[in-house]
Parts: C-alpha cells; sequence; structure tokens
C-alpha cells in the first residue's frame, strides 16, 4: 500500500501512535447486568405519558372504591334539588331526578371498570388458550381453529353485540357476554403468531434435544416471551371495552337504571345538555381520561417491551 | 388473485349465512312483541297479524321463508309502520347515511394526513407536539360524547351550526365532524410513524440533497410510501363509520339508515332489524375485501395467501 493512501488531508501518518489493546477495558461491562423485565421497568417509567396513565388509573380507582363508601349520599338517592349546578355540597352538580352526579360518576366508574377489566379478562383466557392450542399443535386442528377466528372476525363486531343485547335482558352479565364474544379473537391471533415464532426458535429446538418437556417448553420458553404482547394487547382491549360499553349504553342497551354507567350518564346529560351541561361534562371528562390513559399506559408498555427501541 | 378473491367470497357467504342464522333465532328468541304497544287489540286481530306476517308458523318453516326471502333480498313489510317495506326503508334513509358517510370518511382521511404529516415534518417541535395532542385527544374522546360537545358549543352557544337536523350541506358538517375525528386521530398516528421511517430512507435522503423543499419530497416522494398503512386501516374505517352513524345520526336528529336501525332494535320491528342487518353485513363485508384487493394492488411486494406465485 503506498504511503499517500494512508493520507487523510494534510494529516502525517506520523501524528497517529498505536495505543494497543487495553485488555482490562475491552472486556469490562459498559453497565450493570439487568434483567429483561426490570429493563422494561426503566424504559417504561421514562415515558412520561405512560407514568401520567398510570398516576391517573390510580387516582380513577381509588376514587371509584371509595367515593361511594364515604359520599354522604348515596347514587340512587334522590335529594330533591333538581339539576342543580355545580356547589360546595354537590361538587359536580345533581340530575333530573335530585340524584348527586359525583357520586354517580364513581359508582359509574365501578361499572365501567368493571366490565371493560372483565371483558379483558375473559379475552385473555379464551384467546389464550384458542392460540396456544392452535399454534402448539398445527397441522389440521390449527387449519380448522384459524378458519373458525377468520370467519367469526368477518362477523361485524358491533351489530352482532348490539343485536346480542336486544335478546339478554340488558344487565351487567350480558354486556360482558356481547362484549367478549368476538373480543377474543384479536388475542388468540397474537398469542399464536406468537407460539409459532418461538416454537421454530434454534434454541427450543435446542431445548428439545436436551430433553426438555412440553410443559418445560411452555413454562420456560412461550410464557415469558409471549407474555409482552398479551400484556400490551390486553391493556388495549380495556380502554376498547370501556368505549364499546358506553357506546352501547348511549343507544340505551346497556346496564339498568337506577345503577348508571358513564355511557348511560352521558347520554341522559346530552339530552339535558342546554339546561344542564354539567352531567354531560362530567362523565365525558372521565371517560375520555379513562381511555386516554389506558391507551397511553398500553402504548408505553409496547415501546418498552420492544427490544428494537433498545437505547 | 383469482383464487384469492373467490376464496374471500366463501368466508363472506359463510359470514353472512352465519349472521342471518344468528339474527334469526336470536329474533326468535327475543322477549317482546312487535305488537305489544297495541295490545288492546282482541285476540282474533293479534292472531290475524301473526298469520300475516308467518308468525304462527313452526320455526323451521319460518326459518326457510326467512332464508328465501333474504336471498332474493326481500325482508317485507315493516312490523311497526305499516304498508313500508324494508326495501323502501333502506333505499330511503341509505343515500343520506351514504352522503354523511363518504364526507365522514374524506375529512378523516385528509385531516389524519394532514396532521400526521405536519407531526413527522416538524418531528420533536411544536406543530408535532400540537398534532399529536390533537389526534390523542381525538382518540380518547369517543365521538358521542365529542358530539354533544359540539353541539353545545359550536351550535348552541356560539350559533355556528344549526343544531340539528338534515336540511342541506352545512347540517352534515358537525356530524360528520363527530365521526371523523377518532378515525382522524388514528389515520394522524399511523402516518407520523410511517413518515418517520420513511424519513431515514435513502431515496428521502437523496431527493433532500438533490435540493427537492420538505414538501415537495413529502408530496412526490415519502407520503406515497408512508400511505401503506393508512389504507390498511380504510376497512375498519369503513366499520366505523357505519357504527359511528348509528349514535351521530341519532343525536342529530338525521334520518338516515343508521337511526332506523337503532328505532327498529326498539320497537322490535324484526323485518327492519334483519333487513337493516343483512344490508349493513353485505356492505361492510365487502368494504373489507375491496380494501384487502386495493392493497395488493397498490403494493406489489405484497402477494396475497392463496394467490398463484
Amino acid at each position: 500500500m503506498a504511503k499517500k493512501d494512508l493520507q487523510f488531508g494534510n494529516i502525517e501518518p506520523d501524528k497517529f501512535r498505536v495505543v494497543g489493546i487495553k485488555q482490562d477495558e475491552t472486556e469490562k461491562l459498559a453497565d450493570k447486568s439487568v434483567s429483561f423485565w426490570k429493563e422494561v421497568f426503566l424504559r417504561f417509567s421514562q415515558n412520561k405519558l405512560a407514568i401520567f396513565g398510570i398516576i391517573a388509573l390510580v387516582i380513577i380507582a381509588l376514587l371509584a372504591i371509595f367515593v361511594p363508601v364515604f359520599s354522604p349520599y348515596s347514587y340512587r338517592e334522590q335529594l330533591g334539588i333538581y339539576n342543580a349546578p355545580p356547589s360546595a355540597s354537590h361538587w359536580f352538580g345533581t340530575d333530573d331526578l335530585g340524584r348527586d352526579v359525583f357520586v354517580r360518576v364513581w359508582q359509574g366508574a365501578r361499572i365501567s371498570l368493571f366490565i371493560g377489566i372483565t371483558a379483558a379478562v375473559i379475552d385473555l383466557i379464551i384467546g389464550v388458550l384458542w392460540g396456544s392450542i392452535s399454534g402448539l399443535a398445527g397441522g389440521r386442528l390449527d387449519n380448522i381453529m384459524m378458519r373458525i377466528a377468520d370467519v367469526l372476525s368477518a362477523v361485524p363486531y358491533l351489530l352482532v353485540v348490539i343485536i346480542l343485547l336486544v335478546v339478554l335482558e340488558p344487565g351487567l352479565l350480558p354486556m360482558i357476554i356481547a362484549l367478549s364474544i368476538t373480543g377474543w379473537i384479536n388475542m388468540a391471533r397474537i398469542v399464536r403468531g406468537e407460539v409459532l415464532s418461538i416454537k421454530n426458535q434454534e434454541y427450543v429446538l435446542a431445548a428439545r434435544t436436551l430433553g426438555a418437556s412440553t410443559w418445560h417448553l411452555i413454562k420456560r420458553h412461550l410464557v415469558p416471551n409471549a407474555l409482552g404482547a398479551i400484556l400490551v394487547t390486553m391493556t388495549l382491549t380495556i380502554p376498547s371495552a370501556i368505549f364499546t360499553e358506553s357506546f352501547l349504553s348511549y343507544l340505551g342497551l346497556g346496564v339498568p337504571a337506577p345503577t348508571a354507567s358513564w355511557g348511560t350518564m352521558a347520554s341522559e346529560g346530552n339530552k339535558a345538555l342546554t339546561s344542564a351541561p354539567w352531567r354531560l361534562f362530567f362523565p365525558a371528562f372521565f371517560i375520555s381520561l379513562t381511555i386516554f390513559a389506558f391507551n397511553a399506559v398500553g402504548d408505553g408498555l409496547r415501546d418498552a417491551l420492544d427490544p428494537k427501541l433498545r437505547k | 388473485m383469482l383464487r384469492y378473491i373467490f376464496k374471500r367470497l366463501v368466508y363472506i357467504l359463510i359470514a353472512l349465512f352465519i349472521i342471518i342464522t344468528a339474527t334469526f333465532f336470536l329474533m326468535k328468541l327475543a322477549p317482546g312483541s312487535p305488537f305489544a304497544s297495541e295490545r288492546d287489540f282482541p285476540p282474533q286481530i293479534e292472531e290475524q297479524l301473526n298469520a300475516k306476517y308467518g308468525l304462527d308458523n313452526p320455526w323451521y318453516i319460518q326459518y326457510k321463508d326467512y332464508l328465501v326471502d333474504t336471498v332474493s333480498f326481500d325482508f317485507g313489510e315493516s312490523m311497526k309502520y305499516k304498508g313500508r317495506s324494508t326495501n323502501d326503508i333502506i333505499s330511503e334513509s341509505f343515500p343520506i347515511s351514504l352522503t354523511l358517510g363518504i364526507e365522514a370518511m374524506i375529512l378523516s382521511i385528509g385531516l389524519g394526513i394532514f396532521l400526521g404529516v405536519v407531526a413527522a415534518l416538524y418531528h420533536n417541535k411544536f406543530p408535532d407536539y400540537l398534532a399529536s395532542t390533537i389526534a390523542v385527544l381525538g382518540i380518547s374522546v369517543p365521538s358521542f360524547i365529542l358530539a354533544g360537545l359540539m353541539q353545545y358549543f359550536l351550535a348552541f352557544k356560539l350559533d355556528l351550526f344549526p343544531v340539528s337536523g338534515w336540511k342541506g350541506f352545512n347540517y352534515s358538517i358537525l356530524p360528520a365532524l363527530a365521526i371523523a375525528i377518532t378515525h382522524a386521530g388514528f389515520i394522524a398516528k399511523l402516518t407520523r410513524s410511517s413518515m418517520l421511517e420513511q424519513a431515514n430512507s435513502d431515496y428521502v435522503k437523496m431527493a433532500r440533497s438533490k435540493g427537492l423543499g420538505k414538501w415537495s419530497v413529502v408530496i412526490r416522494h415519502s407520503l406515497r410510501n408512508a400511505l401503506m398503512p393508512v389504507i390498511t386501516y380504510l376497512g375498519p374505517l369503513t366499520a366505523g363509520v357505519v357504527t359511528g352513524s348509528f349514535i351521530i345520526e341519532q343525536i342529530f336528529a338525521i334520518p338516515g339508515l343508521g337511526r332506523h336501525f337503532v328505532t327498529s332494535i326498539t320497537n322490535r320491528d324484526y323485518t327492519v332489524i334483519m333487513g337493516t342487518t343483512v344490508f349493513y353485513s353485505i356492505i361492510l363485508l365487502f368494504a373489507v375485501l375491496v380494501v384487502d384487493i386495493l392493497y395488493s394492488v397498490i403494493d406489489p411486494r405484497i402477494k396475497l395467501k392463496g394467490a398463484k406465485k
């Protein structure tokens, strides 16, 4: 190689010196070694929006648990003050039957959150079972199970839910059934995808050749690897269930009076909008805040779990 | 390609059959009767009414009649509004819903892409935060709440738009916006992230170093590629616009098909419920198919499952 090629602009090669290999430095760990979940937690806690979401959800949950217990009024008590604007004694005002809106909002939060979380848990159970059986079994069984899911997911979701709710008497249980009847398909597909991709990894093959049992594989490799995707899907299912519930309540297909979910309250509030706008504003604000918070947490989790976004 | 379309058509037929059968049996199980509000009738008249609609036949005859009627797209007369057939109701009110739906779709796509592009171009600067906040708010606030709030502030307080009704273009702006904003939020999010992905690609750097302006790179190069994920969203968008219309038409008192569907449910008007359900299902199933085909036509890299290699 000619000497000229080694020149960088007008820097002469003799300006450089050989440092040599420093054995102890190259072998040094750049940072403390952290486990995967610790790192996920670290990355999650740096996401301001997600932390805000967590805090908002904790506050909403605490208020939903304690306000109906400690409030001087009950959610169905008619106080004789009709459509009163927010004041010191009734923070969110009263409705057309003279009920305290503050208590009703938190009673409604109980119902909306309960429906949202239960629907998500049912989706989780059915979806994980269906998806993992389908993915693990493979072959013809996998084919049949996935075709069933395909056809079911082609059925327009909300139409089915509406018709189902028309038939079942309105109430908590019918609402949950209606929400989870097609909701599990998404989860099943995601779990199946995870199972398939993990099943064909070389380390699984290695574990198999070393004599690991199927149960050991599920426990040690499948579950920890699929957990992230399942967790994210579940956090993102809750807000959509809450949204659907309030949508259906708004159409008059929700839990019957005097219990009120946020959707029912917003629907009644909308009718009284010109005379008592606070009856729409408060439930509307808390539906939106809850949906936002769950979405923020879900997005934050997804980013934190994605190894590609590692810094 | 043809094989793929055929396969999908078979799925659609199976799905339709399930919907039709499920609706039929659910309606049979449902409490309440379409003639409930006319209870003063002597029992003979109710018997006659039942005979007229074939409700006195055993269920398998009713089911067979119903299947035959559905295949020939004849859903019969409304049980609530005498002398009006379900087909009349659909053909009368669907154009209104279609106008509203198309307006909402154009709005959500236009607004969503605009917000997404602005957010990506000014990544991590003020316009990005503003656009992302609007998108997040749009996703978090349910359409019916937005509708109520807009009705209160824009129509009732500020008197900028009519509060409700359907008498011209002015009347359609608020309802279309209410349906569109949630979807605009999703589209903005999709556009932003795929635009950011494109911004790091070689061809965009090349175009920039050639001296093309920021916006002309967007319009002539990166946006075309960035819109791929947005196209996949068109299927859910159609479904969302349709279901959104159920509530929005109710709130704004628009005489569209969505409102008829909801009233037919509360009226237990079986013939109209079944007719509209089947009608909606056909539209939605085909919309999803069209989107999938469109997607493969636009992006040559995508090979449809089941297509010949």
